[in-house]
């Protein structure tokens, strides 16, 4: 499926910001096997001071920009032609939860795609007694791993409440998991620190849904801004998986990827530091059009 | 003489060892295994014994008297606020010969080429990993192993330049690693000054017992700094968190001792991926960077984003080659307390020879048999955190003994391991040996520790001659760690032969370089120009409040026309004068502290004592002083210590650009408030008594008999306090200084044109010059106000934002 992507963020500051430094993460990436960068821009108003691409340890596409002149505004934009061929594997080959453990630790790799770094409690996401208990709540050690992932995300997708506006950005994923709201965001984290809490490695992508679902299906949360997803490691023969919790599915060709990480830290669309003292409003519009 | 033969001597022949009784099992530096005093230690204890105990007493105050006077202290964390301790000196060194010297040394020279290797694979191509000599899981899940840091190689191919190593003496006399020391070690500058005390203290000894000097390490390691500078007039800067850091001290004194520009994460930017720091003269580049700062909070766009302390893009300027950090980012790592179970079986694959000095016996519980190993020997062992990076003994929430742990007691320190696993490491609880420390007139054996230092200098690694021993407070060796109690020692290195002699005795401890071409950090001038401001705020508040409170005296009516006026403009200015010493002058000088707290590597050390002795007196006037003192004699009392402590700094501080900012920020405030006092108290309505109120406030009563004839005017008064150039009280007095001193500042003028700033201070400067007493109305007088207080706006925009 052919894709052209349009995504704009703007800021606008109270107070002009004297200077800024930000690591974008904007450009899908090409994965062999799942989707192909056909063409990308990004434009930013006010030019920046500087701009370098560089690529993270993770592998996903950074631009770092920094600004040295006062502005009271910021646009990032994006346009992408993206070739989007992933389908699910409906075959479940995945090792029973219990015997996941042993061909983790027959992994000696250090490797950025290697189950290792996606284990345990990350920078944003501790990990905390509760998302254990919920998790072998419905997840046993005799399921394969896969059905333990979906199990665990079709579970969330109906205790939780989509709602755009009960969290923040900096909301820990514990409180939306207590108060069971969030958007796509606190849906990801939880579900990840659910599967790590019962020792299936989990990690964050962050991407693109397409705007006007297919003929006949219904439209998907999440696809007015940039949405996020998790992915998980279901063994040495099946490698990763990709579930969407907030539409309680496995990722497929609706779905474009544009950054993976531990958490939201790692793939955070714009990152950075600026010197400002008022406050700041964000605006974001996507538009994911098949063509 | 050998011997007081009048004292009990003990049956190692010196009466001071009479109880000296080291601990079964232990083994003791002192005294060797069979109870005999170590060669190495006898013409020690022979001077020692030579002295009276009031000598030694008096030997010892000698010794803290400089550590008081050079400043040294420590920070304490308790459980609400950090407070400055006196620093705890043990003043009996350790002594250690010039041959087991050697052997330590070779040792952690091995050591520290092994850990270069294992941090370089680390962040390259992880084949320690690939090839199961560490596992994945430990290094992945440590948050000292720095992502956006891997695949980057120093430009210098070096990640290591300057470490430390904690070791102590087993049981069976050999030396042992506890801990690796790689982020940003810390204790070489107090290692100095233990150094100097303790060379105070037994000054004429030192000076002939062969002990190893210090200087050249320093000196080596520094011209290695200077020569990895790219070009050749960037900079080498030490990086710290800040005065509320527990090694602030530290910082600030290498950066003295070597000439260093100290900075703080604001001070530094990143431009085209360079790194810069502010200066007064622009941005000028930074190629080498002493971190005392952890690297996670060195960058808070691609390290931890809540970090304030650092810098904006560092991590690009690393990663384009453009700066070498001492050390690395990332190299944390290598203190991870489960390396240590690994890194025999790493120097074996590595170095082809096993470690020449062993480290604790480790065991990482991630494996399944290591575990069974420990379950059966847990009473034994101590255990702590696999990824745990601080020192062993230094925290007793998270490390304890097994046979002292609840757990084991209750028999579930089995169960708990198998749940802990790869988080868990064990170590064999070593007992530290035991060395002299001094305690009423006779020695006692306290169980010791020595971090010893390497710095990377043009000849490889070397080792410092020397080092930081901790003492135990009692008889444990858990009580090491300074924060509990224990203390600090130096350690003598003594060879058969005199030592090299760089230079006197008494000059050796410094290094003698030619300093770096400097520039003055923004922040630094920053906090030096309101230093200036608030001194001399403080100082107009008390002259002021002397004047009030005398006038209230005599006329004990606080209705009196001039008195109640004078309180009135108290008010104002933020000390009303209810109570004796109002909280706003306390506050006034505690800025003052807090800005000279900042700068304390260009700050006198007898200026920073006087500075905060005077904030304590009158925190301490504030606290005792009632309305019936004699509030003008105390106010006398607190303005000798003001215009003492001024004096200090203008008479000794070097007329570099920091100077210049301090005098420009003292010429402000007072330009400022006497205008400001003039355009009040010489109205039409002012009341009797302002005119000769101005002059005392202006301490120009004197002046004025021996200048004018007439009795004291409107005009007179004007014409001294504002427009006379000769006065140093007056307003055109300090306008014309301050407008020299802008005129000397970097970019004060650009190809022949003023800048901004000087042609604000000449117009403000002129705009008085051509004024009469006549046209010096109190609105005239009030707009003069104003164009003076912006002149600070100009400064600001100019060199400090």
């Amino acid at each position: 499926m052919l894709y052209d992507v349009n995504l704009e963020i703007t800021y606008d500051y109270a107070s002009p910001a004297n200077s800024g430094r930000h690591a974008l993460r904007l450009i899908p990436a090409t994965i062999p096997g799942e989707q192909h960068l056909e063409s990308s821009s990004i434009r930013l108003s006010p030019g920046p001071s500087e701009r370098r691409d560089r690529i993270d340890f993770f592998g996903n596409a950074v631009t770092d920009v920094a600004y040295r002149r006062p502005h009271s505004e910021l646009v990032f934009s994006l346009a992408a032609r993206i070739n989007r061929t992933a389908t699910p594997e409906e075959l479940d080959i995945s090792p029973p939860l219990k015997s996941l453990g042993r061909e983790l630790r027959a992994i000696q790799s250090l490797k950025p795609d290697e189950p290792v770094h996606f284990l345990t409690g990350s920078p944003r996401l501790p990990l905390a007694p509760a998302f254990a208990v919920y998790a072998r709540q419905h997840a046993t050690p005799d399921m394969s791993a896969i059905s333990a992932v979906e199990t665990i995300g079709r579970a969330l997708h109906d205790d939780m409440d989509f709602d755009a506006d009960a969290t923040t950005v900096d909301t820990p994923a514990l409180e939306a998991f207590e108060r069971r709201h969030g958007v796509c965001q606190d849906f990801s984290h939880i579900m990840i620190a659910c599967l790590r809490s019962i020792g299936i490695p989990a990690g964050y992508v962050s991407g693109f849904l397409r705007t006007i679902p297919p003929e006949g299906k219904p439209r998907l949360e999440g696809a007015d801004a940039m949405h996020a997803w998790i992915r998980a490691w279901c063994g040495i023969e099946v490698g990763w998986i990709e579930y969407d919790p907030t539409n309680a599915l496995r990722v497929g060709q609706d779905h474009i990827v544009v950054a993976r990480g531990r958490d939201y830290g790692d793939t955070a669309p714009v990152k950075g530091v600026l010197r400002t003292s008022g406050t700041q409003t964000t605006d974001h519009k996507v538009d994911v059009i098949p063509r | 003489m050998r011997l007081d033969e009048t004292e009990n001597v003990s049956d190692h022949g010196y009466g001071l060892l009479k109880s000296y009784q080291p601990f079964p099992g232990v083994s003791d530096e002192l005294l060797d295994p069979s109870g005999k005093v170590r060669p190495v230690w006898r013409p020690f204890l022979d001077h020692l014994s030579s002295m009276r105990p009031e000598d030694i007493s008096d030997r010892f105050a000698r010794g803290n008297q400089y550590l008081n006077d050079a400043g040294v202290y420590f920070r304490q964390y308790g459980q609400n606020e950090a407070l400055e301790r006196e620093w705890p000196l043990s003043h009996i060194p350790v002594i250690i010969s010039e041959s087991d010297w050697q052997i330590i040394a070779d040792g952690l020279v091995q050591r520290a080429e092994l850990l270069e290797k294992v941090v370089g694979d680390l962040y390259g191509d992880n084949r320690l990993v690939s090839e199961g000599y560490l596992p994945a899981s430990l290094i992945a899940e440590s948050t000292e192993w720095q992502r956006p840091l891997v695949g980057i190689t120093p430009p210098s191919q070096n990640f290591l330049h300057f470490l430390a190593f904690e070791i102590g003496r087993g049981p069976d006399g050999t030396w042992w690693v506890l801990s690796d020391r790689a982020q940003a070690p810390s204790g070489a500058g107090f290692a100095l000054e233990n150094r100097v005390a303790t060379g105070r203290v037994f000054n004429e000894f030192f000076a002939r017992a062969n002990v190893h000097r210090l200087a050249g390490f320093f000196r080596r390691f520094r011209d290695h700094l200077l020569d990895l500078r790219g070009e050749h007039d960037s900079r080498v800067s030490i990086l710290t968190p800040g005065p509320l850091n527990d090694t602030y001290f530290e910082h600030a004194y290498i950066a003295r001792y070597l000439g260093f520009m100290l900075l703080e994460g604001e001070d530094l930017t990143v431009e085209n991926g360079h790194l810069m720091v502010r200066t007064v003269a622009g941005l000028k580049p930074v190629s080498v960077l002493w971190r005392r700062l952890d690297s996670a909070w060195t960058d808070p766009v691609e390290l931890n984003e809540e970090s304030h302390l650092g810098t904006p893009g560092m991590v690009q300027a690393v990663r384009e080659g453009n700066v070498t950090m001492i050390n690395a980012l990332g190299t944390g790592i290598l203190e991870t307390r489960a390396l240590l179970a690994f890194l025999p079986r790493i120097c074996e694959h590595l170095q082809g020879e096993g470690l020449k000095l062993p480290n604790v016996a480790t065991w990482w519980c991630g494996e399944e048999t290591t575990r069974s190993y420990v379950k059966e020997h847990a009473e034994t062992m101590m255990f702590s955190p696999a990824r745990s990076t601080a020192l062993p003994f230094t925290s007793s929430q998270t490390d304890f003994i097994g046979k002292d742990s609840d757990k084991f007691r209750q028999g579930v320190l089995e169960n708990w391991i198998d749940t802990e696993r790869g988080n868990l490491v064990a170590q064999e609880a070593v007992t530290l040996s035991t060395t002299p420390a001094y305690d009423e007139g006779l020695l006692v054996p306290r169980p010791m520790s020595v971090r010893v230092f390497l710095a990377r200098t043009h000849k490889g690694w070397e080792v410092m001659s020397g080092g930081f021993a901790r003492i135990g407070r009692g008889e444990s060796a858990s009580a090491i760690a300074m924060q509990t109690g224990g203390s600090a020692a130096d350690v003598w290195i003594v060879g058969e032969r005199k030592p090299y002699r760089e230079t006197l005795l008494h000059q050796t401890e410094s290094p003698f370089f030619k300093s770096q071409s400097g520039s003055l950090p923004s922040r630094a001038a920053d906090n030096l120009f309101w230093l200036g401001r608030y001194v001399e705020r403080a100082e107009g508040a008390v002259r002021l409040l002397r004047a009030y409170h005398a006038r209230l005296m005599e006329t004990a009516d606080p209705d009196a026309p001039l008195v109640a006026k004078t309180a009135d403009y108290l008010d104002k200015i933020g000390v009303p004068p209810e109570n004796p010493v109002p909280e706003g002058l306390c506050e006034m000088l505690q800025s003052a502290v807090n800005s000279a707290g900042k700068v304390r590597d260009r700050f006198s050390v007898d200026g920073w004592l006087a500075l905060n002795d005077l904030a304590q007196t009158a925190n301490g006037a504030r606290r005792v002083m009632n309305e019936n003192a004699d509030i003008p004699r105390a106010m006398s009392l607190l303005l000798r210590k003001i215009t003492g402590f001024s004096g200090l700094v203008h008479e000794n501080m070097y007329r570099f650009t920091g100077w210049r900012f301090l005098s420009i920020g003292r010429a402000l405030e007072r330009a400022n408030r006497m205008t400001d006092l003039l355009s009040v108290f010489t109205g039409p309505n002012a009341p009797e008594g302002a005119l000769e109120m101005l002059l005392e406030v202006g301490d120009s009563a004197m002046s004025m008999s021996r200048r004018y004839a007439v009795s004291l005017s409107h005009a007179t008064v004007l014409d001294l306090l504002a427009m006379d150039p000769k006065n140093p009280r007056s307003v055109m007095y300090q306008l014309t200084d301050m407008k020299e001193h802008i005129s000397v500042l970097p970019g004060a003028t650009d190809r022949g044109y003023l800048s901004d700033l000087a042609r604000a201070i000449l117009q403000v400067h002129t705009n008085l010059a051509v004024a009469t007493p006549e046209t010096l109305t109190p609105e005239a007088l009030e707009e003069l106000k104003d164009q003076i207080a912006f002149l600070s706006v100009e400064i600001t925009d100019a060199y400090i934002r």
